[in-house]
């Protein structure tokens, strides 16, 4: 029997690659050797299984939330609880992975592209645990969108530099920290936050996130005595996603659903579901599905959530969804800030926008499927550093209409 | 393998060795500030002084390039610049002047344009090859395979940080010269040309390279001066850029007079 979980790099199908200046190919290659030596390696395993004990707070726990599953059909919904690690979403898995990795290959600087500010917050605290130097790259429109995140890197002594450059989102902070990268590389590692860019990282990310639906299929297991019938995620560069999917991947009885960022509908152009367009094309180190015109040049995404605005996706998600094991649809962002709203008002927990996209999902699966189903929703974030945005989205601020339409409870 | 008889590039590198010097390769992106105002700036180039033209096809996401050659991309791709329009300008290059004429891309573009028909489309325009940034050899077959069939050059990068092996695999891959990365960075005028790129240089030779150009950081005569004397051309940029942008074509062909002046013997 093929397994689909133990796929690794640098190709997944048509898809993976190393598209990259010559520059960087030493760097990645000294990176591919230094991670198959420590994924090998007991006493490295042991260094970052103590980390996520002791300091990342693993295992993070499943929560089953009824008062919310109402609202999905009556089926039964479980969160596996990513926003309860240390800083505030699954990010830090792979942080700290790259980091000891890093302290490995003799690398005294790390830097970073980031989206939402979860990534960056999550490599400046590795930085400030490990005594490295720390520059994260954050495009000016999420700077603004995600100020109190900005603030939290530079508590943590990072240098936060705003790119004003393209759509001023997270691919353009991709881009600058890859010119970083080509002129530092002897001293600096390139936390890459996602399972895109060229080989190794695809691979060595999602190994280091796959302990997300290790412990998730243990723990609802432990619970409900079986498999989910369905796993949800939200996708941009898809780190959460692959890593909860990742240990189900060879369970063909458990239905995978990633959900991309359909901004303000498909139709409207303006969203970032690359998957669901399904145009082939090279963007930052690997083929993949890409947004892009008819000349190959990116085109800009758009999504009411900073870590979801990217107009490219991790080249196994693309085969995924190539080979039918996965799902992909998008949800549009008023559906994610209903879903966002729905678990706050029913279950006091407040999840990032990313998140809400999986939590939207979810309800789209309970309505279809009723009380039977089991849904597994990987909650990757939590939503304190969206407050501000959730407050101006649904006129919470001071001075302006409060709308406490939708849910009924 | 380099097969210098095909190459336009490679022979007019060598009539500039053969003079006793090397060549100077000048950059400019198509399209800036407008399409018709870079065939006149590259056709100024080719009048005063530079041996081979290298023509940046505008892309969104150029990560090999410093703020000056950025800002002048994004310019013209904001003014409406298309794939489709290259052809066409390279054409009426080549038409005015004798000078062979490189196409700088990263390859995303070439790959949707598809690959064997933007080598049919140069060809036939008269473009003389490819220098891609972003396509390592590794992943090039399909654009070796196009260019082969065209008779086109493919100019493959090499950097300081190359392994033997690698270095031996662009020489290999490459025809017209291989572009020796001078330091580890992007482009973009530096006060010293590293000294990193003379040890390069001498690294490619030993591999067998025919034709190593050195780029990056390069914008006096000074520079051109002292690269030419241990590499087979020096490669110019953001000066002209910059010199394109501040001052127009006439203050482009006294830079290009001046930088090219070091490539002269005294």
């Amino acid at each position: 029997m093929t397994t689909l979980h133990d796929v690794v790099g640098p190709y997944f199908g048509e898809f993976g690659g190393r598209y990259v200046p010559e520059s960087l190919v030493a760097a990645l290659d000294e990176l591919d050797e230094a991670y198959k030596a420590a994924a090998v390696d007991p006493s490295f395993q042991a260094e970052l299984a103590e980390l996520h004990k002791t300091y990342t707070g693993r295992p993070s726990i499943i929560t089953e939330v009824p008062r919310f599953a109402e609202h999905a059909g009556g089926a039964r919904v479980i969160l596996k609880r990513e926003d309860l690690n240390h800083t505030g979403s699954h990010k830090i898995n792979n942080v700290l992975g790259q980091a000891l990795l890093a302290k490995r290959l003799g690398k005294t600087r790390l830097i970073a592209e980031t989206g939402a500010g979860q990534h960056g917050v999550a490599t400046a605290t590795a930085a400030a645990l490990f005594g490295m130097e720390c520059v994260v790259y954050m495009g000016q429109v999420d700077t603004e969108r995600q100020a109190l995140n900005v603030a939290r890197m530079r508590l943590l002594g990072a240098e936060v530099v705003s790119v004003a450059t393209g759509s001023r989102t997270l691919k353009d902070a991709i881009n600058d920290a890859l010119r970083d990268w080509v002129a530092s590389v002897e001293t600096t590692h390139y936390v890459l936050g996602t399972v895109a860019g060229p080989h190794p990282f695809p691979t060595m990310v999602r190994d280091f996130h796959k302990i997300i639906g290790e412990e998730a299929r243990e723990q609802v297991l432990a619970l409900t005595g079986k498999l989910p019938d369905y796993i949800t995620a939200c996708i941009g560069g898809g780190s959460n996603a692959i890593g909860i999917f990742n240990a189900f991947l060879d369970d063909p009885s458990v239905e995978l659903y990633g959900f991309e960022a359909g901004g303000d509908g498909i139709e409207s152009g303006r969203h970032a579901a690359s998957i669901t367009l399904g145009k082939t094309g090279v963007l930052q180190g690997a083929k993949s599905y890409l947004m892009q015109d008819d000349d190959g040049q990116t085109v800009e995404s758009h999504s009411i959530s900073a870590g979801l605005d990217y107009p490219a996706v991790g080249p196994e998600h693309a085969w995924l969804a190539k080979i039918g094991r996965v799902h992909y649809e998008p949800i549009t962002d008023a559906e994610a800030m209903e879903a966002f709203r729905l678990l706050t008002r029913t279950e006091g927990i407040i999840p990032a926008i990313e998140s809400a996209h999986a939590l939207a999902g979810a309800i789209k699966l309970g309505l279809k499927h009723g009380p039977d189903a089991t849904i597994l929703v990987s909650l990757s974030g939590r939503g304190d550093k969206d407050v501000a945005s959730a407050s101006r989205y649904f006129g919470l601020l001071e001075g302006e209409i409060v709308d406490d339409g939708a849910v009924q409870l | 393998m380099i097969d210098s008889t095909t190459s336009k590039v490679g022979a007019a590198i060598h009539a500039r060795k053969d003079a006793g010097s090397g060549a100077v390769i000048g950059y400019l992106p198509l399209g800036f500030p407008d399409i018709q105002t870079s065939i006149d700036a590259a056709v100024t180039l080719a009048n005063n002084g530079v041996d081979v033209l290298e023509l940046g096809l505008p892309y969104s996401d150029p990560v090999m390039d410093g703020p000056v050659i950025q800002a002048a991309t994004q310019r013209a791709l904001a003014e409406g610049y298309r794939v489709r329009d290259t052809f066409p300008a390279v054409r009426e290059i080549v038409s005015q002047v004798k000078t062979p004429v490189l196409v700088m891309t990263y390859w995303n573009p070439v790959a949707q344009f598809g690959a064997q028909r933007f080598a049919d489309e140069l060809s036939a325009a008269g473009g003389a090859g490819l220098i891609t940034p972003d396509l390592i050899p590794d992943e090039g077959s399909e654009w070796m395979a196009a260019a082969t069939a065209a008779d086109l050059d493919r100019v493959f990068l090499a950097a300081p940080s190359s392994s033997e092996t690698r270095l031996k695999q662009a020489v290999e891959a490459s025809r017209g010269f291989v572009y020796t990365v001078s330091t580890m960075g992007i482009t973009g005028a530096r006060s010293d040309v590293d000294s990193a790129a003379a040890t390069l240089v001498a690294r490619l030779r030993a591999v067998g390279v025919d034709n190593a150009c050195v780029g990056l950081g390069i914008s006096t005569a000074q520079q051109v001066r002292e690269v030419l004397a241990y590499a087979d051309g020096a490669i110019i940029g953001s000066a002209f850029v910059r010199a394109l942008a501040e001052g127009g074509l006439e203050r482009l062909a006294a830079v290009s007079s001046d930088l090219a002046s070091g490539s002269r013997v005294s």
